[in-house]
């Protein structure tokens, strides 16, 4: 078994870490940055990544820019944005083939920091603003990607959920941006928007494959430069008690009804019992042996997916089910009634030992995926912790019955969404 | 037991064919914490016209029912084999393709009895009418699930349109009428007749011990008993070249259009080398045309009919081949126009030069590997490719031969107006 932990460098204005291990045919960069998620910012962040993925000062054309990565042995290149606990986190990744495995052996990993350095610190520009055409194409393609999130029926629901409980939180904001918003966006404000960013964002290089640690930290000092900063850290919040229990029903042209229930946990990553946490949510949905499978799909045959999963920095259990429009009612009452066996603590040592062998087994495939990888150690980063994954594996073996029916207690169910087709009977 | 080595890829592969027909292939992966196990029939969708072991006649069984049979192979008298492995901390899944069910594990540890548990339970089903029936509600709401996502209907609607017989055109989970009719009985004629060892591979991927987990295999199938049987007899319809309808537009609630163009291929009978080269040649054509480091990918993105969500992708296997492209669109009309004029154009070699081809070759190479990555692309594929006569470590080599000639042939053999459809998923 192995398990990957991260060299970390402090370097100026952003940190460095190392992965060396053998197993992959590429070496993958991933440069993270987080800040807030805040009303005024969170459209422009969502929108930034693509403008500068697009085209750069040297590669001016996304033919240009995209044909040199063909040359790079079809160099992945990806960016992204997403929402962790209350923040947003923009990701930019290159993945690119190790060349020992190539007939042609021409250095690759310098051409990938080279190449991150163009995207981020050279883009194309007219003076103080970016270039107005990139602008707007990435304006107009924005735009489309937000609308199909709810033209996904499913994601669709999860997201109005979300937007209901945690009404008046940052929480509520979607990390793909608003359309009010991107309509005042203009090539200055994006640029001063750029600058804020590179001197104020927490910033996080990873740095994975069979690679050399001292190389890589002269290829990091060679091709990344920052000034030092003080990232925001927003203090520890799970969010609010729960004063009354919502309920919301929306009508809309579904075959199936999307039933989406929200709990508020008071726990979040880091917290000493979140290791009972996981087990509590691997126990009651997280997984094909849990109650929710077994009981709304296996046994009432309601469902194809019923399933439950954590928000570990914001500390929400979040079900999932669909299932027809007129079993709405039994549906709920079977998962009310399967959360409410959890909190008595009715499920066995058998379940218990079952959903830690699972929860081990998924960490250790998430650490085979380099992306995966970077996931999981970027949990600290987001929390301010410094767990290493042994601490994890032991915190979670060692968890026992009584500290999950206790973590068990702090659960509040908050809102209940259904989308359907048809009126519901209360 | 033979081995295969990959001198360049750094990848050894171990081979070997069991007494009763079964295929198994291990690939030992050092480093990685996780195993891999892949158990597959080369039985899909498609395969709904056939003659049933020991039966002289064809017949035809219910649309979805390869699928039904996947759900129904985890039940078991005493319970579900979801929960073995979960007690064993591996987990499983499965899935039905157009050609192939294929059940899976990933374990981090206990692998040699996770491997135990897929095969047995593969090999030992167990179906009553009272659970099939139970199985109806489950697959219904996930039929339910699939009928509510615009992309899964632009895909279908597409693939329908193109067939006037070929099953490939059936939805893989059939629909609610269509399971409403399976029983227990069909359940067993189907799986007798499919789940031959002979009929199967199995795949293994991880840091596994290669001699004794091929004995576990071995000792395995060697207390099992079974007949040899004949290769199953299929039978598809004669399937014209043309398209069966040339557009299709669904109406649902979405805020952006989509669109998917299908073109559809002649001369579809081939495997081995050939396949692989066909389908090789096919992709690096569409990606010259359309990828990103396209001049005409940036035309149709500065004009704002495709964005992010654009795609595009060739398959082929015994009976079938097409070319799907598309993606959302808020100009559906104008899109197609453009996606038939630069189809057109390509005939005459527009969009495919020289240095294009060598850049996408180098891509495809690139994306390859990066591939290799993931244990469950090269149990998944490396599975497809054999019941294809394929073999995947030929990808390579096989790229590195492509011409300018070969791409151009293919232009001029896939394009032609009567054999391309166009779907569209417009606002209500």
């Amino acid at each position: 078994m192995s398990i990957a932990s991260d060299t970390i460098t402090e370097k100026s204005g952003y940190k460095l870490h190392v992965v060396r291990t053998d197993k992959y045919k590429t070496n993958t960069l991933v440069l993270k940055m987080k800040a807030p998620l805040t009303k005024e910012d969170v459209t422009y962040r969502a929108l930034l990544p693509y403008v500068l993925q697009s085209n750069t000062s040297k590669y001016p054309t996304t033919p240009e820019l995209r044909s040199y990565l063909d040359d790079l042995y079809g160099a992945g290149f990806y960016v992204d944005v997403a929402k962790k606990g209350e923040y947003q986190i923009i990701s930019f990744t290159i993945d690119i083939v190790n060349e020992k495995f190539l007939s042609d052996s021409t250095p690759l990993l310098e051409k990938a920091f080279g190449l991150l350095s163009e995207v981020i610190f050279n883009p194309k520009k007219n003076g103080e603003a970016f270039d107005s055409k990139t602008v707007s194409n990435e304006i107009r393609s924005l735009k489309q990607r937000i609308q199909s999130i709810s033209d996904d029926k499913m994601r669709y629901s999860a997201t109005r959920l979300v937007e209901e409980m945690c009404k008046n939180e940052p929480y509520a904001l979607e990390a793909s941006g608003n359309l009010q918003d991107l309509e005042t966006i203009t090539p200055e404000s994006l640029f001063a928007y750029y600058k804020k960013m590179l001197s104020e964002d927490e910033i996080d290089l990873y740095v994975i494959g069979d690679i050399d640690g001292s190389e890589v930290e002269a290829l990091a000092d060679k091709y990344v430069s920052l000034q030092e900063r003080e990232p925001v850290r927003l203090p520890r919040d799970t969010g609010k008690a729960v004063e009354k229990e919502k309920e919301i029903i929306e009508n809309s042209d579904v075959k199936q009804g999307k039933l989406n229930i929200g709990y508020r946990t008071q726990v979040a990553y880091g917290d000493p019992d979140y290791y009972a946490l996981q087990l509590f949510n691997g126990i009651f949905g997280g997984f094909s042996h849990s109650k929710l499978f077994i009981n709304v799909r296996e046994k009432a045959s309601l469902a194809y997916y019923a399933a439950s999963r954590l928000e570990s920095h914001k500390g929400l259990l979040m079900v999932m089910a669909g299932i027809e429009n007129a079993n709405y009612k039994q549906a709920l009452d079977i998962i009310h009634a399967q959360m409410k066996e959890m909190k008595q603590g009715n499920f066995s040592d058998e379940e218990l030992a079952q959903t830690k062998a699972v929860v081990k087994n998924q960490l250790l495939e998430t650490i085979d995926v380099s992306r995966g990888l970077v996931e999981i150690l970027y949990h600290n980063v987001i929390s301010g912790q410094d767990i290493s994954l042994d601490e994890w594996f032991t915190k979670t073996e060692r968890t026992t019955k009584e500290e999950i029916i206790a973590v068990g207690q702090k659960i509040q169910l908050d809102t209940i969404y259904f989308l359907t087709e048809a009126e519901v009977q209360g | 037991m033979e081995k295969i080595a990959f001198t360049q890829l750094k990848e050894e592969l171990f081979h070997e064919k069991m007494d009763n027909g079964l295929e198994v292939y291990i690939l030992p992966k050092s480093g990685f914490n996780k195993s891999f196990a892949t158990f597959t029939t080369n039985y899909g969708s498609i395969d709904n016209h056939f003659k049933p072991l020991n039966e002289t006649e064809f017949s035809k069984v219910p649309d979805g029912i390869a699928h039904f049979l996947e759900h129904k192979l985890f039940e078991k008298e005493d319970g579900d084999v979801f929960q073995q492995f979960s007690k064993q901390g591996a987990s499983a899944n499965a899935f039905t393709s157009f050609t192939r069910t294929a059940y899976l594990f990933s374990s981090t540890s206990d692998f040699e009895r996770n491997l135990t548990t897929l095969i047995d339970f593969v090999q030992d089903p167990y179906f009553s009418e009272k659970t099939v029936e139970k199985e109806k509600g489950i697959i219904g709401q996930e039929i339910n699930m699939y009928d509510d996502n615009s992309d899964w209907r632009l895909y279908f609607g597409t693939i329908a349109n193109m067939y006037h017989q070929h099953p490939v055109k059936i939805d893989i989970a059939g629909t609610v009428e269509s399971i409403a009719g399976i029983t227990k009985d069909m359940l067993y004629e189907c799986y007798n007749t499919f789940y031959h060892p002979s009929n199967m591979l199995l795949f293994v991927v991880g840091p596994v011990d290669v001699e004794s987990t091929m004995k576990l295999i071995r000792d395995n199938q060697n207390d099992k008993e079974y007949n040899e049987q004949p290769a199953v007899e299929r039978k598809f319809d004669e399937e014209p070249e043309t398209v069966a309808k040339d557009k299709e537009v669904l109406r649902m609630n979405v805020q952006t259009p989509k669109v998917m163009l299908g073109i559809k291929a002649i001369n579809v009978n081939q495997s081995g080398l050939q396949l692989l080269k066909r389908e090789l040649a096919t992709n690096i054509y569409l990606e010259m045309l359309f990828g990103k480091s396209s001049p005409l990918h940036e035309e149709l993105y500065e004009e704002g009919l495709i964005d992010q969500s654009f795609s595009y992708d060739y398959t082929q296997e015994q009976g079938f081949g097409f070319a799907l492209i598309g993606g959302d669109s808020a100009k559906p009309d104008e899109l197609m126009e453009s996606l038939f004029g630069i189809l057109q154009k390509s005939k005459a070699g527009t969009g495919l030069n020289e240095e294009s081809l060598q850049r996408t070759i180098k891509k495809k190479i690139g994306s390859f590997l990066r591939s290799l990555n993931s244990p469950e692309y090269i149990a998944n594929q490396f599975t497809r490719y054999a019941f294809n006569d394929m073999n995947l470590f030929d990808v390579v080599s096989v790229l590195e031969k492509l011409t300018i000639e070969d791409i151009r042939e293919v232009a001029k053999d896939l394009i032609s107006d009567e054999r391309m459809t166009v779907c569209q998923v417009l606002p209500k």
